[in-house]
């Protein structure tokens, strides 16, 4: 008897990289070498400031990103697929809603405004899985049921359902497909405190219990100590850090200084800003980008680049 | 002093948002309003920086009975308050530099030769470096267009400052960031303060005093 082998990681990204062409030849680099893997049932919060790239890996994965984009490296889904390689045929007819499901930031937004939830679930069910009249409408009230939207909100537009059933809407579309990967791009922006928990406590759920894969990326680090097993940690277009929830958030904490310094800015914590500002993506420096901001940062740290090795990217760590 | 007194609000005379609301704030008092969402507290945040008119109640504010809101209420009592809210890209014309965003309170307000010099002096305030005021809105984080925001909140050098969930779009360091700013205006100033939020913790820590929106409304 051979040991059962592990299965295959549901996406494993390696070097990914974009940079944006700009007029007169510049470029912007907005993701740089990102190399992470996400197994079954696995929860990976990417955290980050606001314009530190982490939005451009999520649109690289969808392949949604603007015509200017570059891209290098590779993401693989457990069939072997490449997502970044794909065309825009596979990727709209194998992809998106079917392989990788996306929560979207704002649900309100994402939401067809002029249709009811239960029309838009009809519509998102038929497309996905083929199910036509009579039994499209009991397969979209299930589709409801699995995100706990009420049944009884499913004919109301989105404008009459507050911030949280607008969200459980949004997510009932994303898990119509079975996607074994779901993507949730800022999934509590805006949302108050115990909205976040629970769509945080929701989407783990959908995750764990079905094995499926979440890449949750968000600046809210309450919800991603809430909801992650890994924290990738992104400072100008690189992960600077990547390591176990429990390590992280508990003991013995990040271990890069800018990671440190954002969790040391929450209100529970020290509420102390990290000093500076990060750095433009089109003019990175030649050593270290969190260099200019950083205490401890020597010579090296601004001539030298630190590659990412056993789970940080630091000279110092 | 601001007193808001009996104040019912809204946008249907039929379903008012804001119903029979009592708040007082006294000079360089920071107070936190928690809520959750959708109870109205954005709304009460309009009314107290005269920007919605009440269907009933009275705002006084140091000592003057507010009569006019948005266009209607005096310069005097308008430039007496600055807001900052949610969501800076609505709250931003997406056709104007941070430089002229920041400084169209002093423009709108017949301070257009004291500008230049002003804006530079808010924007090393807020953290804003010089070549982000020569960009538009579409080419910054929401994280710096609200750091241009704040220096257009305090532009004026209000008295009061109304924060309506103002970082709720933001990582955890420019939070802090921000708020340390407010905090050291009001340090220097003596301004009030009324923050709108929903994180009990951040507000817990940022104002002197916390209340809950069951305990203003009294209907």
């Amino acid at each position: 008897m051979t040991p059962p082998a592990t299965p295959p990681p549901v996406l494993s990204v390696e070097e990914l990289s974009v940079r944006f062409r700009m007029p007169a030849g510049r470029y912007v680099e907005a993701v740089t070498g990102a190399t992470f893997a996400l197994a079954p049932g696995e929860s990976l919060a990417l955290v980050g400031e606001s314009g530190c790239g982490k939005s451009v890996l999520a649109s690289a994965l969808l392949g949604l990103l603007p015509g200017n984009a570059e891209t290098a490296g590779s993401a693989r889904l457990a069939d072997g697929l490449d997502l970044l390689a794909a065309d825009e045929r596979t990727l709209a007819r194998t992809v998106r809603g079917r392989r990788v499901g996306l929560v979207p930031q704002s649900p309100a937004a994402h939401l067809t405004p002029v249709r009811t939830i239960r029309s838009q679930l009809e519509e998102t069910v038929r497309e996905l899985t083929g199910t036509r009249p009579p039994a499209l409408r009991a397969a979209a009230e299930a589709a409801a049921e699995r995100a706990a939207f009420p049944a009884s909100h499913l004919d109301r537009h989105p404008h009459e359902l507050s911030g949280g059933l607008a969200q459980r809407a949004a997510t009932a579309l994303a898990l119509v497909g079975d996607a074994p990967l779901l993507l949730a791009d800022e999934p509590t922006t805006g949302l108050d405190r115990d909205l976040v928990l629970r769509t945080v406590d929701e989407l783990r759920a959908h995750t764990r219990a079905d094995g499926r894969a979440l890449l949750m990326i968000t600046h809210d680090l309450a919800a991603a100590e809430r909801i992650a097993d890994t924290v990738a940690v992104m400072y100008a277009g690189r992960i600077v850090e990547i390591t176990p929830a429990a390590a992280f958030f508990g003991s013995p904490g990040p271990r890069h200084p800018y990671a440190r310094g954002l969790l040391d800015a929450l209100p529970e914590r020290a509420f102390a800003p990290v000093p500076g500002a990060p750095p433009e993506l089109g003019a990175l420096p030649p050593g270290c980008a969190f260099a200019a901001r950083c205490a401890a940062a020597d010579q090296l740290c601004r001539t030298r680049r630190p590659a990412l090795t056993g789970g940080v990217a630091c000279h110092h760590a | 002093m601001l007193e808001l007194k009996d104040i019912t609000a809204g946008y249907d005379r039929r379903a008012p948002v804001v119903r029979g609301a009592h708040l007082t704030l006294r000079p360089g008092e920071s107070l936190g309003l928690l809520g959750p969402s959708g109870c109205g507290k954005s709304t009460l945040a309009r009314v107290v920086a005269l920007l919605h008119r009440p269907e009933r109640g009275t705002v006084t504010l140091d000592g003057h009975a507010v009569t006019g809101f948005s266009h209607r209420a005096p310069r005097s009592l308008r430039t007496a308050v600055g807001v900052v809210f949610q969501q800076p890209r609505l709250a931003a014309d997406p056709r104007l530099r941070l430089r002229d965003l920041v400084a169209e309170p002093l423009r709108a307000t017949g301070r257009r030769t004291e500008a230049a010099a002003r804006v530079g002096e808010l924007a090393e305030r807020v953290g804003l470096g010089a070549d982000l005021l020569s960009r538009r809105p579409h080419e910054v984080s929401d994280g710096q267009l609200q750091r241009a925001c704040l220096a257009r909140a305090l532009a004026l050098r209000p008295r009061w400052l109304v924060c309506d969930e103002m970082t709720a779009m933001l990582d955890a360091s420019t939070t802090a960031a921000l708020v340390a700013v407010v905090e050291d205006y009001r340090d220097r100033t003596g301004a009030g303060l009324l923050a709108v939020g929903h994180d009990p913790v951040l507000l817990g820590r940022w104002c002197g005093r916390t209340t809950h929106w069951n305990e203003i409304v009294k209907d």
